[in-house]
């Protein structure tokens, strides 16, 4: 493999991981407060589409985003009404979010349409003269630069700040929380939003940065590879952007593979990469490491 | 405890009846009319919409015929979930193992030729429940060993299950062998298997002029079967037990890992059929490209039907109303059929966040019902 090649990998893997990444921060908000969500797939998928529409419409790739990361988060906040306030399967409830997405963009949705552009690559001065690093690393879109920063500061908010010390207890121990003078419902409802925006970020990422387009259907199980990567990851950021890394591989190699064309493989076989590694990820990992101790189960006062 | 009883023997008045009743109807009737606030944002008339429909799925004699053959794959994929449900497991996977149950009924469909027609029949239906069993089997089986999630691994294997069935009929070519099972007449351009036997297609009932395949009769069938599997029998009764509480069950001596794989096995195969008698009584061949969202579609149906053969059977008429009127709807009221979808997704949200219609309609809890827990973390049970 030459170094043209393996720089062409590197980006693409770093690239296809960006929302994924993004996904499993997401997947990470919601369940260190110990609220499962099945429903990263369909926020982003209406992420994508609303990110997209406003694109259309005012060509204003800012507030583009800004609207896509809103409607995560209200798709979210649905999840929430429904798990936390309701006491919904939280299971069900992303189902529901799932279903509702992909019939709701599937309506709204106008072929056809064109938008004024995507956003575009910045390449960070100096930096970039580096070889293959600069080049894999700093000439990336904003949003790929987000997911990165983001995977820092979530662990920091995490790990170092009274607020993550707050989220965590109340996955892990949501009486005891309460007893110290916690909002458990407030701390559930406002990190699964957040969680929500992440995923929306993520779909974003999808419509204004990436492709530039909207199609039915266009996340393709990028939420639920998500939350792979986040168990993987052992519900910690650093971990989730690993394995959302290796997901980028698989990807990017898948692509790489399909476009060198001389191989005997079915190119089918190739396009199952990334689904039959989240199969053997999840089936080689899930046991081995300890998910919030809360997480699934609505909480009731007493 | 007599409550746990009565749900365990079924013993249910008619008072509880309607209100297990009320709240479906009410769900579907909410949907219809937030289907018609986003029509009238579209500026489209949901009355001239609603009445196309129901008479596109109704109004003639062949329309009804054609409602009732598409509730048919329905039926077993809300029988699928509804299962599982009752094992306390969640099998979003019916659109995958439909497309493997499909394609390995074509598969026998075409290789039995010669064979006499009840046993090509019948082994083209093993086939196509075999291969849904398999692609619901291998889920249950990581869960059952590993703890992986069969949310996530089902979805999964939707995708390779699709993508696995496309090359199986693919044409080839760009240095790519044909595969396996894609119709060797070069006439044929699209990716499809040949036509299946005349002797494994499925009999027709003579229904007026109306051609009616045997498979609303096997439906209605494994609708039986499924409620005398789970009602009442030994392995209904522990799939019930882990269903509501898998460490309970464990302790009573139920054999949770081998209970989850044969719930999920059996459950692959009902939505395989779904597949297999698309294949075997209406399409006679497979081509990778039919019914995008039917997964999404049997959750409805089967939380609908309140995971009740009896509840899912008349939810997949109502689905199927809803498919065979789209187009007329379509026609008639220029509504985009995926309105369709939108309502269908709505009254999926309403039944099964039914505290949302409790609260609109003002509906009191009558009495905690014993719910199944999906959400029970992500580990082994």
């Amino acid at each position: 493999m030459n170094s043209l090649v393996l720089i062409a990998v590197l980006r693409s893997t770093l690239r296809q991981s960006t929302p994924i990444t993004l996904g499993a921060l997401s997947g990470l908000f919601c369940e260190r407060v110990g609220v499962i969500n099945i429903a990263i797939e369909g926020m982003m998928l209406t992420a994508a589409y609303m990110g997209y529409m406003t694109n259309v419409w005012t060509g204003n790739l800012i507030l583009a985003v800004i609207v896509a990361v809103l409607s995560g988060g209200l798709m979210a906040l649905l999840h929430a009404w429904l798990s936390i306030h309701f006491k919904v399967d939280q299971i069900i409830s992303g189902t529901v979010i799932n279903i509702l997405a992909v019939g709701l963009t599937g309506y709204f949705y106008q072929p056809g349409t064109v938008t004024k552009g995507k956003l575009q690559s910045v390449a960070v001065p100096v930096l970039t003269d580096i070889p293959i690093i600069g080049d894999v690393f700093f000439d990336n879109g904003p949003l790929t630069y987000a997911a990165v920063v983001l995977v820092f500061a979530v662990n920091i908010i995490l790990f170092r700040t009274r607020w993550g010390l707050r989220m965590r207890a109340v996955g892990e121990h949501p009486r005891a929380a309460d007893t110290l003078g916690i909002n458990v419902f407030a701390m559930r409802y406002i990190n699964v939003v957040i969680g929500g925006m992440l995923a929306g970020l993520g779909g974003a990422y999808l419509t204004l940065e990436a492709v530039g387009s909207f199609e039915r259907l266009m996340t393709n199980g990028r939420g639920f590879i998500s939350l792979a990567a986040m168990i993987f990851g052992k519900w910690t950021p650093f971990g989730g952007w690993a394995a959302a890394l290796l997901f980028g591989a698989a990807n990017a190699v898948q692509t790489q593979i399909q476009f060198s064309g001389d191989v005997t493989i079915p190119h089918q076989f190739i396009g199952m990469l990334p689904y039959v590694l989240t199969v053997i990820v999840l089936a080689g990992f899930v046991g081995r490491a300890r998910p919030p101790a809360a997480i699934g189960r609505p909480y009731e006062t007493e | 405890m007599h409550r746990l009883t009565n749900i365990f023997a079924g013993r249910v008045g008619a008072g509880a009846i309607a209100r297990t009743v009320m709240i479906p109807l009410l769900a579907v009737f909410t949907a219809i009319v937030v289907g018609s606030v986003f029509m009238l944002l579209n500026d489209y008339d949901p009355l001239a919409a609603y009445g196309g429909l129901l008479d596109g799925a109704l109004g003639s004699k062949r329309a009804i015929a054609r409602t009732i053959l598409n509730s048919v794959p329905f039926v077993f994929g809300g029988l699928s979930v509804a299962f599982a449900f009752k094992g306390g497991l969640f099998n979003i996977g019916g659109e995958g193992q439909l497309f493997m149950g499909a394609v390995a009924a074509a598969w026998v469909g075409v290789a039995g030729t010669g064979l006499p027609s009840w046993l090509h029949i019948f082994l083209s239906l093993l086939a196509g429940f075999v291969a849904g069993a398999i692609w619901g089997g291998i889920p249950g089986t990581l869960k059952a060993f590993t703890g992986a999630h069969e949310v996530i691994t089902t979805i999964m294997f939707n995708f390779i299950g699709i993508v696995f069935a496309g090359w199986l009929v693919s044409k080839g070519g760009q240095g790519q062998k044909p595969g396996p099972l894609v119709d060797p007449d070069p006439l044929n351009i699209v990716p499809r298997t040949a036509d299946i036997a005349e002797s494994a297609r499925l009999p027709l009932l003579e229904w007026g002029r109306e051609p009616m395949h045997l498979g609303i009769v096997l439906a209605i069938v494994a609708a039986i079967v499924i409620w005398w599997l789970v009602w009442k029998t030994p392995f209904g009764f522990g799939l019930r037990m882990v269903g509501l509480n898998p460490s309970a069950a464990r302790y009573a001596g139920v054999n949770v890992a081998g209970n989850t794989i044969l719930t999920m096995a059996i459950a692959g195969g009902l939505a395989g059929l779904a597949g297999t008698v698309e294949t075997l009584g209406r399409n006679y061949y497979f081509a990778p490209n039919f019914n995008v969202g039917y997964g999404f579609d049997s959750i409805a149906i089967a939380l609908l039907g309140r995971n009740h053969p009896v509840g899912v059977v008349l939810s997949a008429l109502l689905f199927g109303v809803m498919d065979a009127g789209s187009t007329r709807m379509q026609l008639r009221a220029h509504v985009p059929s995926e309105i369709i979808k939108v309502v269908q997704a709505l009254i999926l949200a309403f039944v099964a966040a039914n505290e949302i219609i409790r609260y609109i309609y003002r509906i009191r809890r009558e009495r905690e019902e014993a719910a199944v827990p999906l959400s029970a973390g992500w580990g082994k049970r």
